[in-house]
């Protein structure tokens, strides 16, 4: 393991991107993630890579489009009102199958809102992001460390499915700082053969394009599409269990929620509350199968969001609507307490055993 | 299996940040589970900014610092806003050359140390901050001060590294101060 260093979680991000054979980043400043743009800034030219901040998030989602078609490592990253605009270049890259990294570290919102932390980006993660049939994989940190190693895995799994991946974390992951270990990540070989790299007069073009007028042509992408993330479904779904083992009650919660969720857990069981967490890692994919799973053996569940609750639709449809779920929830960039939380799985526990 | 729960709060440019990425250095040096997590944006230019540090022999749960076992006010409105949060029995460490009111409550330890004064005094004005550290090392035993010159050597910029020394000597004035 390399040396522990104190880093903040946008420069985590940053740090492992390059780690991971990043060299181009494109980019508008925006808090609470300034300081990945800002370490990229005095980082990259020095390493021979690309720091450019574009002149509106707009040209930015479309500059990494364009280093996508070339096979080549890329990423942007923006908050909340940043990615809203960037979504016509997520569907874009969507429909030509490129693979891209971007990271949205939310801040309250809707419109643009405030700057502390928020979750309520939730919804436009993962169903989607922009017009059209399409998904991202979305990876949601819990931990300065995760912030890191998510962004590794995150480039990996683009390239492996030529698709975008997102991290998913908020204005909390991104400022706090903890103990964090990085290493040189070890690049997989993906087949690059469809990047637009030029011929050499040697093979076809290679033609990068969303754009199909033909409806039964169309259709067939789209299905094509589809069985792919149904591989992904199957094969790349990332949780975390934490005292399930005898759990009646099961609290879900991600990224910050998650770290308040614990504190709570910790106070539940010293009542002598049986309570354990389901933390999703892959948002999308969702852990349906672990729910559901849970469901067979808990009471009731308990959804900590820092939004209005968008989670919770995804876990209420993962148990078959068949146990009750709670919402425990704060928005427009606060945050819930352990204590907050702790009141709800005191209630959630008078309901008593099934 | 302690947890301390630390706070600084101050104005902005007072070196709150800088203090609490120098205890989380400790702790990290001293092999403890460590947390960082500045108040960021507007309040950061010219109002209140604070910083919460968590530094356990456990993961830390939650980063968030809501009820601090030592608080450290460098000015009256941060004391204002944090004093009752404080944890029964725990440490509230007031600039005293910036804050004139005492603290109300009984059930905390409170010392006052006039340490923008002290720092003038000394010749390092703006070391206020690692003065109110020095004390914080000395009161509180989880804390205490082994480590502290590595850790200065890793929160000091190498660019700046001609400031490790009179980082340690503002420390060392706040550890003596009775």
């Amino acid at each position: 393991m390399a040396e522990k260093v104190l880093m903040k979680g946008n420069e985590a991000i940053a740090e492992a991107a390059i780690l991971a054979g990043c060299r181009h980043y494109f980019g508008y400043l925006i808090t609470p993630q300034t300081e990945i743009a800002a370490y990229m800034a005095k980082k990259m030219p020095k390493i021979g890579g690309c720091f450019l901040q574009a002149e509106s998030e707009v040209a930015a989602i479309n500059m990494v489009y364009g280093v996508a078609s070339t096979g080549k490592r890329v990423m942007t990253s923006s908050s909340s009102p940043g990615i809203s605009l960037k979504s016509e270049g997520l569907s874009y890259l969507a429909g030509s199958d490129l693979p891209a990294l971007v990271v949205n570290v939310q801040r309250g919102g809707p419109g643009l809102g405030g700057i502390q932390p928020s979750q309520s980006d939730y919804f436009q993660a993962t169903k989607g992001g922009g017009h059209g049939d399409f998904k991202m994989i979305v990876l949601a940190p819990s931990s300065v460390q995760e912030m890191a190693s998510l962004t590794v895995k995150g480039f990996d799994l683009a390239d492996k499915y030529r698709m975008t991946s997102m991290i998913l974390a908020d204005g909390t992951m991104g400022q706090m700082m903890e103990p964090v270990s990085l290493e040189e990540a070890a690049v997989a070989d993906y087949d690059k053969s469809w990047a637009v790299t030029g011929t050499k007069c040697e093979r076809e073009h290679n033609i990068i394009n969303s754009l199909s007028l033909v409806p039964e042509e169309l259709e067939q992408l789209n299905f094509k599409r589809y069985e792919k993330y149904k591989t992904i479904e199957e094969n790349e779904v990332m949780y975390e269990e934490y005292m399930m083992e005898d759990a009646d009650i099961c609290v879900s919660a991600f990224g910050i929620a998650a770290r308040v969720a614990k504190n709570a857990i910790a106070m539940a069981r010293a009542e002598g509350i049986k309570v354990g967490m389901i933390r999703p890692i892959t948002l999308w994919p969702f852990p349906v199968k672990a729910f559901k799973a849970a469901a067979e053996k808990v009471n009731s569940f308990i959804s900590v969001e820092l939004s209005m609750g968008q989670m919770i639709e995804d876990i209420r449809a993962s148990v078959e609507y068949n146990k009750p779920v709670t919402l425990c929830n704060r928005a427009g960039g606060m945050i819930p307490s352990p204590e907050q939380v702790l009141e709800v799985i005191r209630e959630a526990n008078k309901g008593g055993n099934k | 299996m302690a947890t301390t729960q630390i706070l600084i709060a101050g104005f902005g440019g007072q070196g709150v940040l800088f203090a609490g990425k120098f205890l989380a250095y400790k702790g990290l040096i001293a092999d403890k589970q460590v947390s960082w997590l500045p108040s960021y944006g507007p309040e950061m230019r010219g109002g209140t900014a604070n910083c919460s540090v968590i530094i356990s022999d456990t993961p830390v749960g939650s980063p968030i610092v809501g009820t601090p076992d030592v608080l450290v006010a460098m000015n009256l409105p941060s004391l204002k806003k944090y004093e009752n949060d404080v944890a029964k029995g725990g440490i509230i460490i007031v600039d005293s050359a910036l804050i004139n009111e005492k603290v109300e409550r009984d059930d905390v330890t409170t010392y006052y140390v006039p340490a923008t004064k002290m720092a003038n005094d000394e010749g390092f004005s703006t070391l206020a901050n690692m003065i109110l550290m020095g004390k914080l090392m000395k009161v509180c035993e989880e804390i205490g001060f082994d480590g502290t010159e590595a850790a200065i050597n890793k929160v000091v910029p190498p660019k700046k590294a001609n400031l490790i020394e009179v980082n340690l000597k503002a420390l060392k004035t706040g550890y003596d101060f009775e």
